[in-house]
């Protein structure tokens, strides 16, 4: 998809006037949250869960190379290909020739995020391959042309009345009410891809790399058909999915569902190791499994920000988030959003572009809270936000007024004297701004603030008083 | 006990009364106050919005302003965080510094948690009539743990009804760069927040932050609407 994340503040504005997706982002807010809080309550020691998970993924990626070679060498042993791609083009080439090399014409797809970052449909497509997402929520994006606003709930942005009409408008249906109706029209719809098509695509929630498995989680049923009906199975995963072993998987059981859908378990699990053997029935004839870089291993070689890379992408950061839940998925301009988007697509995308990014947060913490893996996205988004401001590698991007004031401001507070004095000034300068009580029509920059607030005038200081009553 | 007072710049300029009413309390309870003339600002606004180089000198003046105190106590859960957390962050490549960031750090409380952890005061006979609730700064809750605390002084406040609002841990929206940034967004969070407060009921919002305070405060006073944003220092000040 296009990147429009320089288009943040435009994005965000007409996020807060859209009335049908307040009402979705309320709703998600109120539901996701009370779920997962509700199956988390149910675990032990969820705190104890959520370290051991931050420290398989942080461990793992202490020896990324050695585990990625080690997966490499396993899914070869069970009959699979594993093919290396750079970046997105590299995948997509890759993939796309597969596609070619087999004379595939119908592609049908589980949802992937790491798939939307590499665009993967619209190369397919301009090889005349026919793609169908088959998640409901990806169908009903594909259909209106749109990129994922969740992570997890990729239409969450949409209403029920609008998918109905998507589907009488696309698909010639009847006009639908039912969300029922409607999803089990979709399924009809789909069940023909699914017996037709000669490959599927999928994304990898973890591979194994002791048994070169790839581990799949899933509700609607339809990832299990793209892996086992087509004949070509593709995977696709970023570099850092990989866990050592099956029994580092007990403790992701417990924590992606929860934190993604607040539900115990998923529906579905499937658990992959290459190909359908000799004598088996079901699963594809070949599997391919595509390894990811991406700008990955850029952001592997950075100590404060490499934390980037234990995400799971389970959601829970954006259910939570305030600021996520006002301006929904799409103001963040590219296919992650919400906190984790804040902190993983500037470091995969263009870092000037995407640098209001990592101040589209009030650093409030509930993400770290919440977080599965324990990832302290605060502390990466000051450390992004150090980078833009200190490191010309990273464009230096903010405005010269913005750089301005806060030399002033730095200066004023370096020393007491011209502190002190510069409050002294302030309390007369602002003199003709009291009006009721209160500081009103303020010049800009101020009036971003008065423009929602009345602000209290400046009085004489603490530390003024101070001397004053310290001496009786 | 001696405590040195440790005075963010907002209630300085803007509400030099919430310093006064420390102090006030302090002194009730039997606590001496010295005040280090030579603390400005702690940095917190240039190291969260990047301007590291910026946050140092400023940490350093912290640093030193506070080298002699035994206890320093801060009315304010984001500066206290900055010394507590981020100071050692920002040295962590200098060992001088770290080592007298980590005093520093260890020996600075939250107002609420200086009296409630420290001293263990919880009833200072301070009393109001009128019905409250308290708003979890974010810094207060997530950054230093702080949560019973406040709650458990302002339910000692005599003739005072407490109540819990929807939600509150939501985050009111200020965030520092983040509301001058992004006003629309910003205003969008503290008009929630505003909701949820007016749906408790409560006359007025108790806080252990001030730039919280002067962001659901402020708002309030611009809609109109008659319901305070008061700091748990004015509110335990009442009566005494």
């Amino acid at each position: 998809m296009d990147i429009k994340t320089d288009q943040f503040q435009e994005l965000s504005k007409k996020a807060l006037t859209d009335g049908h997706l307040q009402q979705a982002l309320q709703n998600l807010g109120a539901h996701i949250q009370a779920m997962r809080n509700s199956a988390f309550s149910l675990l032990d020691n969820p705190e104890n869960l959520r370290e051991q998970a931050h420290n398989i993924k942080r461990e793992t990626l202490d020896r990324l190379d050695e585990y990625l070679e080690h997966l490499e060498k396993n899914v070869m042993r069970s009959g699979g290909q594993v093919h290396w791609a750079r970046n997105a083009s590299e995948a997509r080439r890759l993939i796309e020739t597969i596609a070619l090399d087999k004379g595939v014409k119908t592609v049908v797809k589980g949802k992937s995020m790491v798939t939307e970052e590499i665009a993967l449909n619209k190369g397919l497509i301009a090889h005349g391959i026919e793609v169908s997402e088959t998640d409901l929520g990806e169908f009903i994006i594909q259909l209106a042309g749109e990129p994922p606003s969740h992570l997890i709930g990729p239409a969450l942005h949409k209403t029920k009345e609008q998918i109905a009409e998507l589907f009488s408008e696309k698909l010639g249906a009847k006009p639908m009410k039912d969300p029922q109706e409607m999803t089990t029209f979709a399924r009809k719809a789909l069940r023909q891809r699914f017996l037709e098509a000669d490959m599927g695509i999928t994304g990898v929630n973890f591979a194994v790399a002791e048994t070169g498995s790839i581990v799949l989680f899933e509700n609607e049923g339809n990832i299990r058909l793209s892996t086992t009906l087509p004949k070509i199975h593709v995977a696709v995963m970023g570099i850092e999915k990989v866990i050592p072993s099956l029994d580092n998987l007990d403790v992701f059981l417990k924590l992606l569902p929860r934190s993604a859908t607040g539900q115990k378990l998923s529906s579905y699990i499937s658990i992959i190791t290459g190909p359908k053997r000799d004598g088996e029935r079901d699963g594809a004839e070949e599997f391919h499994l595509v390894i990811l870089d991406n700008g990955r291993s850029k952001i592997l070689a950075d100590e404060d920000l490499k934390e980037t890379l234990c995400c799971i992408r389970c959601g829970a950061c954006l259910d939570f988030c305030p600021v996520y839940l006002k301006i929904g998925g799409h103001s963040y301009g590219w296919v992650y959003s919400g906190p984790i988007g804040s902190i993983l697509t500037p470091q995969l995308t263009n870092r000037k572009q995407a640098h209001q990014l990592p101040y589209a947060s009030t650093l409030c913490g509930v993400c770290a809270e919440v977080c599965p893996v324990k990832i302290n996205i605060p502390r990466i988004l000051i450390a992004l936000r150090q980078r833009y401001v200190e490191d010309s590698e990273w464009g230096k991007p903010n405005s010269v007024l913005e750089k301005g004031a806060v030399a002033l401001y730095a200066c004023t507070m370096r020393n007491r004297w011209l502190y002190e004095k510069v409050s002294r000034m302030a309390r007369i300068v602002q003199i003709p701004f009291i009006k009721r009580g209160g500081l009103r029509n303020l010049p800009p920059p101020l009036n971003r603030w008065s423009r929602h607030h009345e602000v209290a005038p400046l009085e004489k200081t603490f530390r003024d008083q101070w001397r004053r009553f310290s001496k009786k | 006990m001696r405590i040195t007072l440790f005075i963010p710049c907002l209630i300085d300029q803007f509400h030099p009364q919430v310093g006064k009413n420390v102090v006030h309390i302090l002194k009730k309870v039997g606590v001496e106050v010295d005040f280090a003339n030579e603390h400005t600002c702690c940095g917190q606004p240039f190291f969260n919005a990047g301007y590291w180089k910026k946050a140092i000198p400023l940490a350093k003046r912290t640093i030193k302003a506070f080298k002699s105190a035994h206890v320093v106590v801060a009315p304010s859960g984001s500066c206290v965080h900055m010394i507590r957390k981020h100071y050692l962050e920002l040295f962590r490549d200098n060992p001088v510094w770290l080592d007298q960031a980590h005093e520093l750090s260890e020996k600075t409380y939250e107002f609420s948690e200086f009296l409630i952890k420290v001293i263990q005061v919880d009833d200072l006979g301070a009393s109001l009539k009128g019905k409250v609730t308290y708003h979890d700064s974010c810094q207060v809750l997530h950054g230093l743990g702080l949560s019973s605390e406040p709650r458990q002084l302002i339910r000692k406040v005599r003739n005072l009804e407490f109540v819990e609002m929807e939600r509150p841990d939501l985050c009111c929206g200020f965030g520092g760069f983040f509301s001058f940034k992004f006003p629309h967004i910003a205003e969008a969070m503290v008009e929630e927040k505003v909701k949820n407060i007016l749906a408790s009921g409560a006359e007025a919002v108790v806080g252990c932050e001030i730039s919280c305070l002067m962001n659901i405060g402020g708002y309030l006073k611009h809609r109109g609407i008659p319901v305070r944003a008061l700091h748990l220092a004015d509110l335990l000040a009442c009566g005494i």
